[in-house]
């Protein structure tokens, strides 16, 4: 086809364009025609398609999401809000966090390996681009049931990847979720978090300014992978013609990641750039256009001198790639010789694509001829806006009146059985076959990773200043209240920080949910964001930035909304924190808050394949109070752990196999509900005996129940008249996720014969 | 007293191995793959990490870095070299150690916190250990399954070349439980174990990685 030019487009205003297949709407495309004055080239076409995608111009849910700078707390944290790659927050000592989440659902179920993988790339990349070192990950995971053929097909791959990726990057992995459910069959959820850190003054934004500054591409060549990979995988649900759309997934090359990370630290400590940017989803066409538009407005680029992976790709292709393990830097002509001889250092391909003009337009050629000539805001930022309808769906007051209808153990054996089920079940059995594929040990400074309530690392040796993330969703809970759901996972994520004794600081979220076309999902949505913008005003966390991801669904059925909601906290000295367990015997039990019969949503009416009832309704005081009880509290506290799905079973189970160490529990009234609810808004802690007033005093200041449940040590769990032994504990624990995903170590052929008798 | 540690491109805990280097009380000297200067170390660490990628056999690349020249002949003089991890691949495909570290036999990459045994304190890098002695240091990569022909296995037992072992179920296939070899002359060691995680219980699962690094400053100090 010959090149379509500005020129040419001008004199050819009626040739029939492609705009439907690129996933634009009439009006969408009339709309670039009334921007340009004329019909947009190919390439034009190109860009304007992927910048408009669901997926980049967020247009379904924006009116929604200005709730977040509507009710904004006031917070002195935060240096950068929403809108720039990621929020970055000050947690002292001049010392600046940076964190983001986001989805790689749709790429991950095409093909697991990549997909998540490049999930972790991308996360990886917009933390860089901030000007910060990263120093952690962290994946929340969905999948649909653990017994069902697909999932077994999804989940290793989807988790050699995050690992080969993360772990070839040198990151540690510090924790996530996995979660399984029928909803996420077709469509499992792979939501990756990154962590990094600067000094405030390194902060960087991503803006083309001062007129005659170079646009410098580098990092790995542009090949054809990913092509329309935006606006194809993130922005139609999938049908039955999946296989086609394979080509469109991205493949990653973690070791060009790693390099392109060290040199741009070292590009950023000598100050080298006025701007930079990424390159993820829709490629150049979204770093030249954002960039620009952040900026003065002005840019001109010469796309031919783009480094080719394929030398066949065309214009439109080159700008819609989506090749991996790229950045766009502006940089200074005076500091463009010290900028090449470090990424010569690093042998990293680097190309000085254009410049920065004193024009409002951003102008791209090839071979001379202008094919782009755009303002730039109107592709990077002005894209459409819809105001979605948005109806509750029937389903809702139906599920919320139904009574649940459960067994509630009371006997010895009846305990003993409920308890065993509960933790051998997929949702809460032990994890580490995942999390044993990921590095959590690199980079020297993790304190705290799985199956810790959250991550934390150090990031100052001498001060031992450190942060902590967590990452939570209760899908269930925002299945039947979406508003309250989203402040039930909050204040859970936020409790998970100060459970370690860390401050929580700010809040980033990836808001997975069916298609926006849906009026019951578009209220689900939006429900859910005026749930998480209350909350985050009550509680005093700022939301620094997140994720959207729509069109999670197969044929009719949405995914459970699922908002994943990160909170980050700082912690003065990483060597005070809580662990979630203990390791002696002679320790007195308690727990705080209060426990109602909270059944609805919880793991207990899931493994009875019961999803009515109501949700709890979130009481964000009590969680202030209990937050700030469990910071002053932190020195009292041996250890303490969050309860949270599967209630007081899972806490302590989880508690008593940490470090094998037994405890034996004496629960009084309603055993059943003491044992199985999912009140919010409770933690378990092990105090010495010695403290007994200290914690009753604590309990009564801050106005949170207090109940001793019973004394560590030994080798059971013992509750009430039940007990179980350690040993069959654990089997039922970590025996299920081997069974179910891959086989134990003594199945395993030694790949030469042992010679035994020189094994002393 | 200095101790080298070589940054390859790909290179993850360099930064590791320096800090253990440091909190025995040694200078840690940056060393750069495209430099065969060694800036007068008395002992260099190859530290951990997927050099070049590993897209090749692991360290198959690496082997042929500037630095190596200079590190290999520095080594066949009685330098003290520690690889872990993939420092001990690029160990094995330098010829300095017999062998090769081929695919985890669960054929995925497995980080956990493993118990093992040292086996020999004779050499410049476990001479602070007794013999017998079982310590639990973090293992993690996908490609540590120690793997040689059956004359060279009996070679490492007769000469009581086996450094360390792995205590319990094998966690990679390693023959014999091999976790880590010396060369003849005991300067040259390598591990899949990593010691330089193992330095203090905050951030790892024990300090058992430190007698590592001070029997190297023993080992110098006596010479």
């Amino acid at each position: 086809m010959a090149l379509d030019t500005v020129a040419a487009a001008g004199t050819t205003p009626d040739r029939s364009q492609p705009f439907a297949a690129l996933g634009l709407k009439p009006d969408e495309y009339q709309r670039i025609r009334e921007i340009l004055g004329r019909r947009p080239t190919s390439s034009e076409l190109a860009m304007y398609s992927v910048m408009w995608s669901e997926h980049c111009s967020y247009k379904s849910s924006k009116v929604h999401l200005r709730q977040f700078g509507e009710k904004a707390p006031h917070s002195d944290a935060l240096l950068v809000g929403i809108g720039e790659n990621a929020g970055v927050v000050d947690v002292g000592q001049g010392y600046a966090v940076t964190f983001k989440i986001e989805s790689h659902n749709h790429p991950s179920f095409v093909e697991p390996y990549q997909g998540a993988a490049t999930g972790v790339g991308g996360i990886v990349r917009d933390i860089l681009t901030m000007g910060a070192r990263p120093i952690a990950v962290m994946d929340p995971l969905r999948f649909g049931p653990a017994d069902a053929p697909d999932t077994h097909r999804v989940l290793p791959g989807i988790v050699a990847g995050i690992g080969g990726y993360g772990n070839c990057l040198g990151l540690p992995n510090i924790g996530g979720e996995i979660v399984f459910d029928e909803t996420y069959a077709g469509n499992p959820l792979v939501n990756a978090l990154c962590v990094g850190v600067m000094r405030h003054d390194q902060i960087k934004l991503a803006k083309a300014s001062g007129v005659g500054n170079l646009v410098v591409l580098y990092g790995a060549k542009t090949g054809g992978d990913g092509i329309g990979g935006v606006s194809i995988l993130a922005s139609e649900t999938f049908d039955s013609t999946g296989s086609a759309k394979r080509p469109s997934v991205q493949v990653g090359d973690p070791f060009v990641e790693k390099v392109l990370i060290e040199c741009s630290l070292e590009i950023f400590a000598e100050d080298l750039v006025v701007g930079i940017q990424d390159l993820g989803g829709a490629g150049l066409s979204c770093a030249t256009s954002e960039l620009a538009s952040a900026g003065t407005g002005g840019m001109k680029v010469a796309l031919d001198t783009v480094p080719l992976r394929d030398p066949s790709l065309s214009p439109e292709e080159i700008l819609m790639s989506e090749s991996q393990e790229r950045m766009c830097a502006i940089v200074e002509p005076s500091k463009i010789d010290r900028f090449l001889e470090i990424c010569k250092k690093w042998d990293v391909t680097v190309t000085v694509i254009g410049e920065v003009t004193d024009s409002d337009r951003l102008i791209i050629t090839w071979h001379d001829e202008v094919i782009v000539n755009v303002p730039p805001r109107t592709v990077a930022h002005e894209g459409p806006v819809y105001e979605r309808p948005c109806i509750k769906p029937d389903y809702v007051d139906r599920v919320n009146a139904e009574k649940l209808n459960l067994p509630m153990p009371t006997t010895a054996s009846e305990i003993r059985a409920a308890v065993l089920k509960l933790i051998s079940s997929p949702n809460l059995a032990d994890k580490s076959w995942v999390t044993s594929q990921y590095d959590k040990y690199v980079q020297g400074n993790t304190i705290q990773s799985q199956p810790e309530d959250s991550g934390m690392v150090r990031i100052d040796e001498k001060t031992h200043l450190g942060v902590a993330i967590s990452t939570d969703a209760n899908a269930s809970w925002s299945y039947l209240n979406p508003y309250e759901g989203a402040k039930l996972a909050l204040a859970e994520a936020a409790r998970n920080i100060a459970t370690a004794g860390a401050k929580p600081l700010a809040v980033t979220n990836c808001l997975n949910f069916g298609s926006p076309e849906d009026p019951g999902v578009m209220w689900q949505f939006a429900e859910t964001v005026r749930g998480l913008a209350d909350g985050c005003l009550e509680m005093g966390l700022p939301v620094t930035g997140g994720n959207v991801s729509f069109y999670n669904s197969t044929g009719d059925v949405a995914i459970l909304p699922t908002p994943v909601i990160g909170v980050l906290g700082v912690i003065q000295d990483v060597r005070t924190r809580t662990p979630m367990s203990f390791d002696r015997t002679g320790l007195d039990l308690y727990l705080f808050g209060e426990t109602h019969a909270d059944l609805a949503g919880s793991e207990w009416a899931y493994l009875h394949n019961q999803r009515g009832g109501q949700a709890p309704t979130a009481d964000l005081q009590r969680e202030i109070r209990l937050i700030k009880l469990l910071l002053e509290g932190q020195p009292l506290f041996a250890a303490a752990h969050d309860l949270s799905q599967g209630g007081l079973v899972a806490t302590l189970s989880e508690m008593v196999l940490r470090h094998n160490m037994g405890a034996t529990i004496q629960l009084t009234g309603d055993l059943a509900t003491a044992l199985l609810s999912e009140t919010p808004g409770r933690v378990v802690v092990a105090v010495e005996p010695t403290n007994a007033q200290a914690i009753n005093t604590l309990a009564a200041k801050h106005q949170i129940a207090l109940t001793q449940i019973g004394t560590t040590g030994g080798s059971s769990l013992t509750i009430n008249d039940a007990a179980i032994g350690l040993d069959e504990l654990r089997r039922a624990f970590t025996d299920t996720i081997p069974k179910l995903f891959g086989h134990s170590r003594a199945d395993l052929p030694s790949i030469l014969p042992l010679d035994a008798k020189k094994i002393g | 007293m200095k101790v080298g540690v070589v940054t390859f491109p790909g290179s993850l805990d360099d930064r590791d191995a320096a800090r253990a280097i440091r909190a025995v009380g040694a200078e840690a000297i940056a060393l750069w793959h495209g430099d065969s200067e060694l800036h007068n170390v008395d002992a260099v660490i190859l530290p951990g990490g997927f050099s070049y990628g590993d897209y090749l056999r692991c360290g198959a690349i690496s082997r042929f870095a500037p630095v190596m020249t200079s590190i290999i002949e520095r080594a066949n003089t009685g330098m003290p070299v520690l690889g872990i991890c993939n420092g001990f691949q690029i160990l094995c495909e330098s010829h300095l150690l017999p062998g090769a570290l081929t695919r985890n036999h669960a054929l995925h990459f497995l980080c956990t916190d493993q118990r093992l045994r040292i086996e020999n304190t004779t050499t410049a890098w476990t001479s602070n250990f007794t013999v017998g002695q079982e310590i639990v240091i973090p293992l993690k990569n996908g490609e540590g399954s120690f793997q040689c022909d059956d004359a060279t296995l009996a070679q490492l037992e007769d000469e009581g070349r086996v450094v360390l072992r792995y205590v319990g179920e094998n966690p990679n296939g390693s023959r014999n439980l091999i976790a880590g070899i010396t060369n003849a002359r005991g300067n040259v060691v390598g591990l899949m174990p990593h010691p330089e995680h193992a330095i203090d219980p905050l951030t790892g699962p024990s300090a058992d990685g430190l007698p590592f690094f001070t029997s190297v400053l023993t080992a110098l100090v006596g010479k």
